[in-house]
């Protein structure tokens, strides 16, 4: 069979600027910005306060604005890892169906432009609205830390704070491209963000907990490492490799491993077994922590716009 | 080669085991008004996907310009216009902002873009409302958008798919004068609709679908004799001697219906009304009223169902 002629990318930075237009200039983009903001302002000013009223010394302040140390209920961490999938959600939850439903995908994809254009360039245009979004927020975060701590942040952390940013639009993407795959797979575009929702709450909320019971069905513990108060190494593997399914718990680790190098947390065991405690790791140790989560992030990102590529491909277009 | 801008062979769209278009063929020349009529669910809009290449074709072939909608759907669409059944808009946006986007997927060059979008409202008459939201447009305004950006895109063929449904007769009449000024400019313009009387009249063939077949394909005279054995209704009122037999002389006349005291109802393969004013006064008479009825495609199509219902049912 011959091969299709032209270019796929044909009219992609037309749809592309398009939509992007429309996002930024979106009601619905405004108040989920509104919400991060609000949100964000909140937890770093009060991770602030307590940074300035700790006197001890620690290397890594300017990164205890992002993540505080110990177990705060409320950092900036964890609201941005709430709020971003819902940002992706929104922006991505009626990107094609909502196309069908005005009555424009025909008439659209009557122009001499290839499906992929449209797709993609909706993606693009997505991603880069999430990407404006959350590079602004962690400027503001970093600009207000230099005003309220005084301090400016040392090379290590802003390489650290530029990768979490990284990691971070990575995990956004993963939660665009599976809005934009529920929004090609769902006609109706309530559906697809009833759906989305559902799927956020359960990955976020029941999965980590459901992946702890199934990794003790699946490999039950064993006696002997219970007797001694250790965690069964089976069972811990099974545990972590179905909680790393949920993209939030890939997040949190890469978080994890770039914000706090003193708490290896994901590796504490293993790391208590080769006796490596205490100094907190280098940057490159811990990007290559953080490597596998990252990849796998970014892999389930593409994967996720393949599956929706595909179904739409095939997709008859009536309206 | 041949004057054809549409050409389908054996065309065939199946469904699954639902056959939704089966193996038509028809061509449209350059510059022809081609209706392809019928009720809805005939496999009329599933003709026109595969012409666009929206949609695969199972079996048999189509070429648009010379060209596979199916391998090389970009040369295609650059050349085709299509405006969907109920054509829609971005609201949020402005008529012309809709437009400006359309041309620039078209790859329209931007210096000529607001040239052209300005001439083609103004052809379709909406240069008043072109700021203002497309939110605001009625049903009819946006059957004129649409077909503004066919003239936008300068075509050589346009397909219109059910350009005049829920349209009111006003607007329904102003839309197809604006597909006949296409016409002029030398566009092949395809236009389907279940409402056969309202666009017989712009249509130069018609092809009358029926379950996914094509059943009938030809003018609408060709089709009225074919079907009718007639089609043309010469209404006569008139005094005088023996009319009626003076009326069936008259060469094309299948029949003479004497339907009140003066009145004759002629039906003929053509146009005879010269032929009856002549033969009244030949005979004396005082002419009254003479009207024609042109042969209506619903009772073309209506009759044929009726003669071929029984054994379409069957197949």
């Amino acid at each position: 069979m011959p091969q299709r002629e032209g270019s796929p990318w044909r009219g992609l930075s037309v749809v592309f600027f398009r939509e992007l237009f429309d996002h930024l200039t979106s009601v619905r983009m405004l108040v989920l910005e509104f919400l991060v903001v609000l949100f964000g302002a909140a937890v770093v000013y009060f991770a602030a306060e307590q940074i300035r009223n700790t006197t001890a010394e620690d290397p890594f302040l300017f990164l205890r604005l992002f993540a505080p140390p110990g177990q705060s209920l409320l950092s900036f961490v964890l609201v941005i890892s709430i709020l971003v999938p819902i940002m992706a959600i929104g922006l991505g939850f009626d990107a094609v169906n909502g196309e069908y439903n005005r009555r424009t995908m025909s008439r659209i994809l009557s122009q001499p432009i290839y499906r992929d254009a449209l797709l993609f360039g909706k993606f693009l245009a997505g991603l880069t609205t999430l990407t404006i979004c959350l590079v602004t927020l962690w400027l503001l975060v970093i600009g207000f830390g230099l005003l309220r701590l005084g301090i400016p942040p040392g090379a290590e952390e802003i390489g650290r704070l530029l990768i979490f940013l990284l990691v971070t639009i990575a995990y956004a993407g993963v939660w665009l491209a599976l809005s934009l795959l529920l929004s090609v797979v769902f006609r109706s575009t309530a559906t697809a963000a009833l759906v989305a929702l559902g799927l956020w709450l359960f990955l976020s909320l029941l999965w980590p907990a459901l992946a702890q019971m199934l990794g003790e069905v699946i490999s039950p513990s064993d006696i002997r490492f219970a007797q001694l108060g250790l965690p069964t190494p089976d069972t811990l593997a099974w545990q972590q490799g179905l909680s790393r399914l949920s993209p939030g718990t890939l997040y949190g680790e890469a978080v994890v491993a770039m914000l706090n190098p003193d708490a290896q947390s994901m590796t504490t065991l293993l790391a208590q077994f080769q006796g490596r405690i205490g100094s907190p790791l280098p940057l490159d140790q811990s990007i290559i922590q953080a490597w596998p989560q990252m990849v796998s992030l970014i892999a389930g990102m593409i994967l996720l716009y393949v599956v929706g590529y595909v179904a739409f491909q095939r997709q008859e277009v009536r309206a | 080669m041949t004057d054809n801008v549409v050409e389908a062979q054996a065309l065939t769209k199946r469904y699954g085991r639902a056959t939704a278009v089966n193996g038509i063929s028809f061509t449209v020349g350059r510059g022809e008004i081609f209706g392809l009529l019928g009720p809805n669910g005939a496999g009329k809009t599933t003709t026109i996907l595969m012409m666009l290449g929206l949609t695969d074709v199972t079996s048999g072939t189509v070429r648009v310009l010379g060209r596979d909608p199916v391998r090389e759907p970009l040369q295609v669409k650059r050349m085709v216009g299509y405006l969907p059944d109920t054509v829609g808009f971005y609201d949020y946006m402005t008529a012309e902002d809709n437009l400006r986007y359309t041309a620039a997927l078209i790859g329209i060059p931007a210096r000529e873009r607001d040239k052209r979008i300005g001439s083609a409202l103004e052809r379709v008459g909406l240069q008043d409302v072109g700021r203002k939201h497309v939110g605001a447009f009625s049903r009819g305004m946006r059957q004129r958008l649409g077909l503004a950006e066919i003239l936008m895109k300068d075509v050589s063929v346009a397909i219109l798919d059910e350009p005049t449904s829920g349209l009111d007769p006003h607007a329904t009449s102003e839309l197809l004068e604006m597909i006949r000024s296409l016409k002029r400019d030398g566009v092949a313009v395809l236009l389907s609709s279940h409402l056969l009387e309202r666009v017989q009249s712009v249509c130069d063939r018609v092809a009358l679908f029926h379950s996914g077949k094509i059943a009938l394909l030809g003018t609408v005279s060709e089709l009225a004799r074919e079907v009718l054995g007639g089609g043309y209704n010469v209404e006569v009122e008139a005094d005088g001697e023996g009319l009626a037999l003076r009326f069936s002389e008259i060469a094309g006349v299948k029949a003479v219906d004497q339907s009140g005291p003066s009145r004759y109802r002629l039906l003929a393969d053509r146009d005879v009304r010269p032929q009856a004013a002549a033969a009244v006064v030949n005979a004396g008479g005082a002419l009254r009223r003479l009207s024609v009825e042109e042969p209506s495609l619903d009772a073309i199509y209506n009759h044929y169902f009726q003669t071929h219902g029984g054994q379409n049912a069957a197949a």
